[in-house]
């Protein structure tokens, strides 16, 4: 049917080099993906003879031995239990400091904006030792709050800022409306604001999920006890226990990006829409 | 206090100087109670967790201090004298150099050529979109992992390519050689669907009749995209570039499950020299002495990047 046709029209020589080059880096990104998914079916012998192909005999030990473990459970809990709290104190406090920002014209207003985006400027890491000084002496060291706190502190600048710029767009009139019949500010921003802010929220949810679920350093520094270790820590811990038997690290792998993956195919739009909306504002 | 906050004009009844002072009528609407109860919170744990550490960086750095009781040895610049004398911080200098160097210089144009070939729809031009942008959304440490087994010498998937020329594999992971240049790979696996994201975001938002107008004047495909859509984007460009640049100045996170900063310091960052150095040793005062070069290593490029390259935004 249709293969007939194509092979009569010449084809275009921009076409082909497309097609090409859009195939090469698919390749490029997609095999140490499916490496990994397909590794952890394999036992550590077959990996070392067959690392590209099928598995020849399918090991679904290594995947269900990882799922019923009380460990994987454990990192995983850990991790929405951090990530959870970062999100929501985030949402609370960037949410109320937009607020402010967007419709209370105070004295020295711009200037805090200034002095919150600052933030944007410099990565935790410069910081990090007195970080853990100030964490330790606040006796957080070892909980999850210890962990939670500087990442919404670090989230604050972004999130202000796409907030702010979304609650100005809330028509002036709306506002003024709800103040002649007697609606204070806080009620508006209550049942009106954040009601009609639900993407914008949504959006800076995600994007501060996401940093803190894949989050490394803060966690590395802040935490000692195992049981309380975020699935990055863990899966760290896990490969220097199993050093060189891949099929099992490869099995643990798949199984800890798994929900970033999920999670990213239910909020890819607002995690593009964040991205984008960040990128746009310089 | 409360009269400094000033009324909206628009508000007939809030024009009075005592209005926001008044607690009944109409005049009364909280914003004085969301002033003094919505900036609090965001601005106490920003101050608390962001701004006093970097200045009690600064601090710190004077003192050669474990990290115990409180700093007592003061020892003035010589935690900075030290770092500049270790070969092992400009190692990580150069490294951090390499990346920009390798951002810009591959992975941009990479994106670049991606968004302009996935911008307009077609059959799996979407899907492409998302596969080049998933390695963006798995974690560093993830990420980090998956290739050191790609690179391992025994079972890795370079292993078994080498192995099938009759040669024996290399462990680049663990040469001073090629540690760096198996990192460089991982950075722009991971990050180029990102910049694509944005350049892309940006091809979209773009007015198509001026690209038209010039195709009606005669330009080539390739002209228009020089003169025409390549100048349109950059502004885009510019803030990619700053991006990358930033980026690549914090890596920390990828490098830990690849090669640690070794063998030998060969693929330190600025990050993981202070993690290896600072940190894990807890010598406060001379980790923090490396945080505060790394931060005016920010700073200042940041500040100069926005006065030369992003005047117009």
């Amino acid at each position: 049917m249709s293969s007939a046709k194509i092979s009569r029209t010449p084809v275009d020589p921009a076409v082909l080099f497309k097609a090409v080059f859009l195939a090469i880096v698919a390749i490029f990104v997609l095999v140490p993906l499916l490496a990994t998914l397909l590794g952890g079916f394999k036992s550590l012998g077959e990996l070392r003879v067959n690392p590209f192909g099928l598995p020849r005999h399918w090991e679904w030990q290594n995947y269900s031995d990882i799922l019923f473990s009380a460990r994987y459970w454990q990192l995983l809990r850990n991790s929405l239990i951090i990530s959870s709290l970062a999100v929501v104190l985030t949402l609370i406090t960037a949410s109320m400091a937009a607020f402010t920002f967007a419709h209370v014209r105070f004295y020295g207003s711009s200037m805090l904006l200034s002095y919150l985006t600052l933030g944007l400027l410099f990565p935790a890491a410069t910081a990090v030792l007195p970080l853990f000084i100030k964490v330790r002496d606040l006796g957080l060291l070892d909980t999850y709050f210890g962990v939670a706190l500087p990442q919404v502190a670090f989230s604050l600048a972004m999130s202000v800022l796409l907030l702010r710029r979304f609650f100005k767009d809330i028509p002036y009139e709306l506002l003024e409306a709800a103040l002649v019949d007697g609606c204070s500010y806080i009620k508006f921003f209550r049942y009106v604001t954040l009601p009609l802010s639900r993407p914008i929220l949504a959006t800076v949810g995600t994007i501060t999920f996401v940093n803190s679920w894949n989050a490394y350093l803060l966690p590395l520094v802040m935490l000692n006890t195992d049981a309380l270790y975020p699935w990055p820590l863990g899966i760290m811990v896990y490969q220097g226990e199993y050093s060189s038997e891949w099929h099992l690290i490869l099995a643990f792998i798949t199984l800890t990006i798994l929900p970033t993956i999920i999670l990213f195919l239910l909020a890819q739009k607002h995690i593009v829409a964040g991205l984008t909306a960040g990128a746009v504002k310089g | 206090m409360a009269r400094r906050i000033a009324n909206s004009p628009a508000i007939g009844v809030a024009e009075t100087p005592f209005s926001s002072l008044a607690v009944r009528g109409p005049a009364w609407d909280g914003r004085f109670t969301v002033l003094i109860l919505f900036l609090p919170p965001a601005l106490l744990l920003f101050t608390l967790f962001v701004v006093l550490p970097i200045g009690e960086a600064a601090w710190y750095s004077a003192f050669n201090w474990n990290g115990f009781g409180r700093p007592t040895n003061w020892i003035g610049f010589d935690n900075y004298r030290f770092v500049l004398e270790t070969r092992a911080f400009w190692l990580a200098l150069r490294n951090n150099g390499l990346i920009i160097a390798v951002s810009l210089a591959v992975q941009l144009p990479l994106a670049l050529t991606l968004a302009l070939m996935l911008a307009e729809r077609f059959r799996g031009s979407v899907a492409l979109r998302m596969l080049f942008f998933m390695p963006y959304i798995l974690a560093e440490i993830a990420t980090g992992l998956i290739f050191s087994f790609v690179y391992d010498g025994d079972y890795g998937l370079v292993a078994s390519i080498w192995r099938s020329f009759g040669a024996e594999p290399p462990h680049l992971l663990a040469s001073t050689d090629t540690s760096m240049l198996a990192v460089l790979i991982v950075i722009v696996w991971k990050y180029f669907g990102f910049h694509m994201m944005l350049f892309i975001a940006a091809l979209q938002s773009l007015d198509k009749s001026l690209i038209e107008a010039a195709r009606i004047d005669g330009a080539t495909r390739l002209q228009a995209l020089r003169h025409v859509v390549i100048p349109l984007l950059y502004p885009t460009i510019r803030l990619s570039v700053f991006f990358a640049i930033v980026g690549s100045l914090q890596l920390f996170d990828l490098v830990m499950p690849l090669t640690r900063g070794g063998p030998a310091d060969s693929s330190n960052t600025m990050v993981s020299f202070l993690y290896n150095n600072g940190i894990s040793r807890m010598r406060v005062g001379y980790g923090s002495a490396i945080g505060v070069i790394l931060f005016a290593i920010c700073v200042t490029f940041a500040f100069t990047y926005k006065r030369w390259f992003m005047r117009d935004e």
